[in-house]
């Protein structure tokens, strides 16, 4: 068996690598290039250098999308990652009924696109926002930020839960009666016990949060495409709209050095985010 | 443990990268959605016989115009059944030109046709165009000026020329005691507006349908209206573009956008969200007097007998500016074809004449004229039964003159939405800050996107 896996593995693996190579690989380094060029389409860049990299410094939309883009992740994360605690920690009470089906209840919205529940949430919030008097999506700031997280936090609750829930399902019962039998509180046996032992699954969401948020495109581009004035614009959808919105080819190699730097800070934040919490991880 | 945890990581992580997709950091790669059903490979054995350079070649037209991408592939297969020469029609979804032309461009098999919507946007595709100056269908134009041209290259060549105004029901209009000829400047516009706004309740409907700035609608404010004050300047300094504008009349096009917006069928504030179909609806179900739009929306004003030529007017858009009883409706074009200089030669043969044959053709002209409802600026051009087109005719034959479309010389989209922001949000609280803010997106705008793109 072993012999065989080992014999036939590669060609098992060659149709995924193949995709892989074709669909990953090759373009992120074209995109790489890309960066370094002046083009309208990609089969006449022309190489400028560094050109593109120092305009984005000097473009001031850039920079405030990512300050835009900083504050939402922290809030974000923040909030999707207590509250799918909270929930996880509910639902895997023994004597509560129906577990299974809040569940899957909560785990729905992650089944709808982000345009939809994007267009969605746009109607339900601009409905509130006019009964209450206040300025619409398209004109209020605070409400397209505030609009954005409360988004993020339905679709992503419910996925992260069942993260959580896998990772308490495995502290050994074991641990935690003998908890109970030196006579924790349910509050201690949480922070001293549980809370250690589900540490993985908190690398994972803080992870999948983390980049969720940094990378955040359809649900910006559909309940706020950036309104007003480009305050509630997201660095994806910056990038977008350096691409696309704008015509002239010095445009395309500007959105594409914006694509590389973003890239980058995506991976850098998310491997400091990795070791921070990976560290803290206990062996059973 | 590690090891089920390992395995739940991973498909975690699978199964992340499938919700979220991953083309954020190579957004060059990623093909346009929709524009892949073309087969666009020519049939060597169908090759006309006539034209020995275009053997071969086939046709491959990037429309721009959704609402008439009916007949243009009605044209396309008249067209092959007549030349053997095959021609593929795709659309382009409303507002995603650009895009789906920037992505098929980069295919092998790339558009032959494609449009560009002026001088801005010809800057974007410029190595792209085919010079035109000898070709049959350039000798075709009534008038060079419907060319886009640089020194002696032609870049593209406008195909359809088209008016907007304010369409007004003129029954409405009647049922509220005002003809069609007593609107014949801002003031008379602004007293009867204001007029059927007191008595709104009463008349059962208002005097505009609501100036919607969400995107499918905000380009008749931020576009088509901001022309006027661009075009009275113009005029004014004696010039046709400018890379600073002074925005001297932008006054009147704050007064014209207080009158569209504070005698409408909905609050001001509510506008942000309000559609360009919104808008056709309320006038479609006679809660509106006046509409703005242009002679493309004939089509879906008279659609199932919803309107006949006799209930519908055009009215030139009055913003209290110039000769106004000499102001005629805003006729131009922001529609040119381009032909790609990139393509197999072949294929460049075979669309110039496709395009030729399309205006010179009893059947291309019939179907421009009939089926598109377009005036097109050739020799062979057939009378259009469009309604609106007839009238802007007529207005020109009193003598009055056009308003050119300016437009076109907008610096960038992002002028164009720095200005539709700022007035949406000017419309929602009616204060002078409100618009001063308007006025740096329009002033201070427009030279800092003139020097980003040039």
């Amino acid at each position: 068996m072993e012999k065989a896996l080992r014999k036939y593995g590669p060609l098992f693996v060659l149709p995924t690598f193949a995709a892989f190579l074709i669909g990953f690989v090759y373009p992120f380094f074209q995109g790489l290039y890309l960066s370094f060029c002046q083009f309208t389409t990609i089969n006449n860049a022309k190489f400028i250098g560094l050109g593109n990299y120092l305009k984005v410094f000097q473009d001031t939309s850039f920079l405030d999308a990512f300050w835009f883009t900083a504050l939402f992740s922290v809030v974000s994360i923040l909030s999707i990652n207590v509250f799918a605690f909270a929930l996880a920690l509910i639902l895997t009470r023994d004597h509560l009924k129906g577990t299974n089906i809040f569940r899957t209840v909560f785990f729905m919205p992650n089944l709808i696109g982000g345009i939809v529940l994007g267009y969605i949430w746009q109607i339900l919030i601009n409905c509130i926002l006019s009964l209450v008097g206040q300025p619409l999506l398209a004109l209020n700031t605070k409400a397209g930020y505030w609009g954005l997280i409360i988004l993020m936090c339905w679709q992503q609750i419910g996925y992260m839960m069942i993260i959580y829930i896998a990772g308490l399902q495995n502290v050994p019962e074991a641990l935690t009666e003998a908890a109970s039998i030196d006579g924790a509180t349910s509050w201690q046996t949480l922070w001293k016990v549980k809370l250690p032992m589900v540490m993985p699954s908190i690398t994972i969401c803080v992870f999948l949060t983390l980049t969720n948020s940094f990378k955040l495109f359809d649900q910006n581009l559909a309940l706020t495409a950036g309104e007003p004035a480009h305050a509630t614009e997201m660095l994806a959808l910056n990038i977008y709209q350096t691409f696309y919105a704008r015509a002239g080819a010095q445009w395309k190699g500007l959105g594409q050095a914006k694509a590389v730097i973003f890239c980058i800070l995506v991976i850098v934040i998310s491997l400091i985010q990795f070791r921070a919490t990976h560290s803290k991880e206990v062996q059973q | 443990m590690k090891k089920k945890l390992l395995s739940a990581l991973l498909t975690v992580a699978m199964s992340a990268a499938l919700l979220t997709g991953c083309g954020a950091s190579t957004p060059a790669e990623t093909p346009a959605e929709g524009g892949d059903t073309t087969q666009t490979e020519a049939p060597q054995e169908e090759a006309p016989q006539e034209e020995a350079s275009a053997e071969g070649g086939s046709v491959y037209y990037l429309n721009f115009k959704p609402e008439q991408d009916e007949a243009w592939q009605k044209l396309a297969e008249a067209y092959t059944a007549e030349t053997g020469v095959e021609v593929t029609v795709v659309t382009a979804a409303s507002g995603q030109y650009e895009t789906t032309l920037m992505s098929e461009m980069g295919k092998s098999s790339a558009p032959t046709l494609f449009q560009v919507n002026g001088p801005v946007g010809l800057a974007n595709w410029k190595d792209y165009c085919y010079d035109l100056a000898g070709s049959d269908v350039y000798g075709q134009l009534t008038n060079e000026s419907f060319a886009l041209k640089e020194g002696d290259v032609v870049y593209g060549i406008g195909y359809v020329i088209e008016s907007y105004g304010l369409i007004a029901n003129k029954t409405l209009l009647e049922t509220a005691g005002y003809k069609v000829e007593d609107i014949n400047s801002f003031e008379a516009l602004k007293a009867c507006a204001e007029d059927i706004t007191a008595r709104s309740a009463e008349l059962g409907f208002s005097a505009f349908s609501s100036a919607g700035m969400d995107g499918s609608s905000d380009w008749r404010f931020k576009t088509h209206l901001a022309n006027l004050p661009i075009y009275f300047e113009y005029q004014e300094e004696g010039i046709a573009s400018t890379p600073a504008i002074k925005g001297t009349y932008l006054d009147n096009y704050r007064a014209m956008w207080d009158l569209y917006i504070n005698n409408s069928t909905c609050d001001p504030a509510e506008l942000s969200a309000k559609t360009g179909d919104d808008s056709r609806a309320e006038f479609l179900d006679g809660k509106a007097v006046f509409y703005q739009n242009g002679s493309w929306e004939y089509g879906s004003l008279t659609a199932e007998g919803a309107y006949t030529d006799d209930d519908l007017v055009m009215l030139p858009i009055y913003i209290g500016a110039g000769d106004e009883a000499n102001q005629g409706l805003c006729t131009g074009t922001e529609n040119y074809w381009c032909v790609n200089s990139q393509a197999e030669e072949a294929d460049i043969q075979a669309t110039l004449e496709f395009i030729n044959w399309c205006v010179t053709s009893e059947a291309g002209t019939t179907a421009m004229a009939n089926d598109m409802g377009f005036v097109i600026p050739f020799k062979a051009a057939v009378e259009s039964p469009n309604l609106f087109v007839k009238q802007d005719t007529a207005y020109t034959a009193e003598g009055k003159t056009p308003v050119s479309w300016n437009f076109t010389t907008m610096p960038s989209e992002e002028w164009k939405n720095g200005v539709g922001s700022a007035l949406t949000a000017y419309a929602a609280d009616q204060t002078d800050a409100n618009w001063d803010a308007v006025v740096a997106a329009f002033v201070d705008g427009w030279a800092t996107e003139y020097s980003l793109a040039n």
